[in-house]
């Protein structure tokens, strides 16, 4: 046992040595839902991590733990990092909210900063990006792309977040073909590229031609390649996945974002609050427009353009839910609280 | 040349305990080896997996709270394994013990009374071991083996419960998250410390105690081991297999209900589709690494519980992959398997053809 306290306290004194070191940097931890290597959702978050080290440079030390599981392990990460002495903490799932939440209330001197949710505190703010605004452009292309008249749309769980996206892609899709018809798959997760791949072959052996998903991997895109059908990044630029398939990806770009809140947790100026950024200041982006006609491409860009100057807004009636009642009226819009809690599907949307 | 695997007259009753031992010095070296490869200090990873996390108070109280359910299902299946009575499927028995459990807090909502919270834990018992008993029927009544049913068994249970969280149980708050509503009060396990360790961990101590004093001082740990080290001969002895198949189900299934609705009554607090990142499975592991024996299995459950927050503290510290964490745990049972076969096997290189009497490969 004697030999074992001694390895132990050599250990201990390695590791003190390296703490002091680092003891005056601001650290920044970040929870991931899948491993950073699935070139989607939870790699764009750690494109911003990078960012932030790239930015800030010596004042900060940035650290992650990734594959966290929504629910109990989630909240032992949190603390942990909190206990680590993390200044400020990104959790990026929306699963993540009330782990957030819970651990946020026992350290108030830390800052917290969790994506996609509604719930806000004095020392946890909520950030998401307006990934409706590129939905509904995919939405378009899709419409005017697609020969059978068909898309596939490949859902990981039915909250506020993806009926969103899937009601803006019908919409966009309707402005080009009022027929235009959608089938939704769910796969109860954010990163299975086994079920996701599934979902896709089984929508394209349905007659769908082009394919958008919620979800965070590669596959659906890749089946879309082997297949011969059509599809759309989500989250990352996954051109060099499917290069014949992919005619644009919805970018999350969280690195102005991260860098600036960071900053302010040095400046000593970060509040509580609730982003939402879309197109405009460029927390989504959409890559090149490649694989469709031409006058495709330019009427993707001039809605892109639209979007981006205001001029037109995703969610302005007239709309009608699925029963065929009017949800909102001839030149009036949805306002952000109506769109954070959204519940209900457009017409034509089967589901 | 061949390669066989002979019987060894007489297994080394030293080496049998010192299995585990050597299994995780194995690991630990060869451990070490790929991080050191991957290019990161050996010793500072291997302080993060094994050391970091008993380092401090709230840490312990983790390893608790993680280890809790790997002891409880683990001591279960020590028990079927050593009467060679193979239950793969506690992952699903967990699982229906977990929402046979949540049914008070999910349809009494407001309902706040110990009885209540005892009620919960006597219906997560009963989910489990009602569906390990499907397995077991199957076992007696058609000769099914046991080790497809209660593994297939795992899948129809995990979609069982996703069926209820995003359909008739789920939150009509959450903003249609799958989850069920928030359990409050006497719906929760009475937690201790600072931290998130609850009253389960107790739970599972007495368990171990209860298994340990049955196996070692009464007829039915005789019973377990006689059938288990020969079938025949139990039933020489007058043991029935079948009633023993139906005893072993029955057990490790209420164990692994039992697991279920702590976890979910404990930290979790609500149901949602994913409620164990594969306890069931893991405590094959722990099973294995604890000899069969339920005070082993108390130890080995603690020790696969540090490694999985020294998966949390390597990744935070070091940059190290989630995976690595898996890969450890991977490592410990094919090194812990290959140690007892070679134990209770030797290796021949025969030139001839022939192959030798008693060889297994």
């Amino acid at each position: 046992m004697v030999s074992l306290k001694k390895i132990a306290a050599i250990f201990a004194v390695s590791m003190l040595s390296t703490t002091a070191m680092a003891a005056d940097k601001l650290k920044v931890g970040f929870v991931y839902v899948g491993p950073v290597g699935d070139h989607g959702w939870s790699y764009q978050h750690d494109q911003g991590r990078q960012a932030v080290e790239a930015a800030h440079g010596d004042l900060v030390e940035t650290f992650f733990v990734e594959k966290v599981a929504e629910g109990p392990d989630a909240e032992r990460v949190i603390e942990r990092m909190a206990r680590k002495g993390a200044g400020v903490i990104f959790t990026t799932s929306f699963g993540y909210m009330d782990s957030t939440l819970k651990v946020a209330k026992k350290f108030p001197k830390i800052k917290f900063e969790h994506a996609t949710g509604y719930k806000q505190s004095d020392n946890v703010a909520s950030y998401s990006a307006r990934f409706y605004e590129g939905r509904y452009i995919i939405g378009q292309i899709a419409a005017k792309e697609s020969k059978s008249g068909v898309a596939g749309y490949i859902g990981s769980f039915p909250i506020p977040e993806v009926v969103r996206g899937i009601n803006a892609f019908m919409l966009g899709a309707q402005s080009v073909n009022p027929d235009f018809k959608l089938k939704v798959v769910w796969v109860n997760s954010w990163f299975d590229p086994g079920k996701e791949a599934d979902a896709a072959k089984v929508l394209i052996g349905q007659g769908v031609d082009v394919i958008t998903q919620h979800t965070d991997s590669t596959a659906p895109l890749q089946i879309a390649e082997q297949n011969g059908a059509k599809g759309f990044g989500q989250a990352s630029d996954m051109a060099s996945f499917a290069p014949k398939a992919q005619m644009t990806a919805i970018v999350d770009d969280w690195a102005p974002y991260y860098v600036a809140r960071v900053k302010a947790v040095l400046d000593g100026t970060w509040k509580s609050g609730n982003t939402w950024d879309g197109i405009k200041p460029g927390m989504v982006s959409m890559t090149d427009y490649v694989n469709m006609a031409d006058d495709t491409k330019v009427m993707a860009k001039a809605t892109e353009a639209a979007i981006s100057s205001g001029a037109k807004h995703v969610f302005s009636g007239p709309i009608y839910n699925q029963a065929g009642e009017l949800m909102v009226k001839e030149g009036a819009t949805l306002d952000d609280g109506a769109l954070a809690g959204m519940d209900w599907y457009v017409k034509g949307v089967e589901q | 040349m061949k390669i066989t695997l002979e019987k060894r007259a007489m297994a080394s009753n030293f080496m049998t305990y010192a299995s585990p031992i050597i299994a995780i010095g194995l690991t630990v070296v060869i451990g070490g080896i790929i991080f050191l490869l991957a290019g990161y200090n050996p010793l500072n990873a291997l302080y993060y997996y094994f050391v970091d996390p008993v380092m401090s108070l709230w840490s312990i109280e983790e390893v608790v709270v993680k280890a809790t359910p790997l002891v409880l299902i683990g001591a279960g299946l020590a028990i079927c394994f050593s009467a060679n009575i193979w239950n793969i499927g506690a992952e699903g028995q967990l699982t229906m013990g977990a929402l046979a459990g949540a049914f008070i807090p999910v349809m009494f909502t407001d309902w706040q009374s110990p009885i209540g919270l005892v009620l919960m834990l006597l219906m997560g018992v009963g989910g489990g071991a009602a569906w390990a008993a499907i397995a077991a029927f199957l076992k007696n009544r058609f000769n099914v083996n046991e080790i497809l049913t209660s593994l297939m068994l795992v899948y129809v249970a995990q979609y069982i419960l996703d069926w209820f969280v995003r359909g008739p149980w789920r939150d009509p708050k959450g903003f249609n998250f799958p989850k069920s509503v928030d359990f409050e009060g006497w719906q929760l396990l009475p937690t201790y410390g600072d931290g998130r360790m609850h009253i389960g961990a107790i739970i599972a101590v007495i368990v171990v105690v209860i298994l340990a004093i049955m196996m070692s001082r009464s007829m039915k740990g005789f019973e377990i081991k006689a059938i288990g080290n020969s079938r025949r001969a139990g039933a020489f002895a007058g043991f029935s297999y079948k009633s023993m198949t139906w005893f072993c189900f029955l057990l490790s299934g209420a164990l692994a209900g039992l697991a279920g609705i702590i976890e979910v009554a404990g930290p979790a607090g609500h149901l949602q589709p994913t409620i164990s990142p594969g306890y069931g499975f893991t405590a094959i592991i722990v099973a294995f690494l604890g000899r069969l024996n339920p005070i082993g299995v108390l130890m080995a459950g603690v020790l696969l519980a540090i490694s999985y927050l020294g998966g949390d503290g390597a990744q935070m510290e070091l940059g190290v992959s989630a995976k690595t964490a898996q890969v450890f745990q991977g490592m410990l049972l094919f090194l812990i398997l290959a140690c007892d076969t070679l134990i209770r096997y030797k290796i021949k290189f025969s030139v001839s053809q022939k192959s030798t009497e008693g060889a297994l490969v």
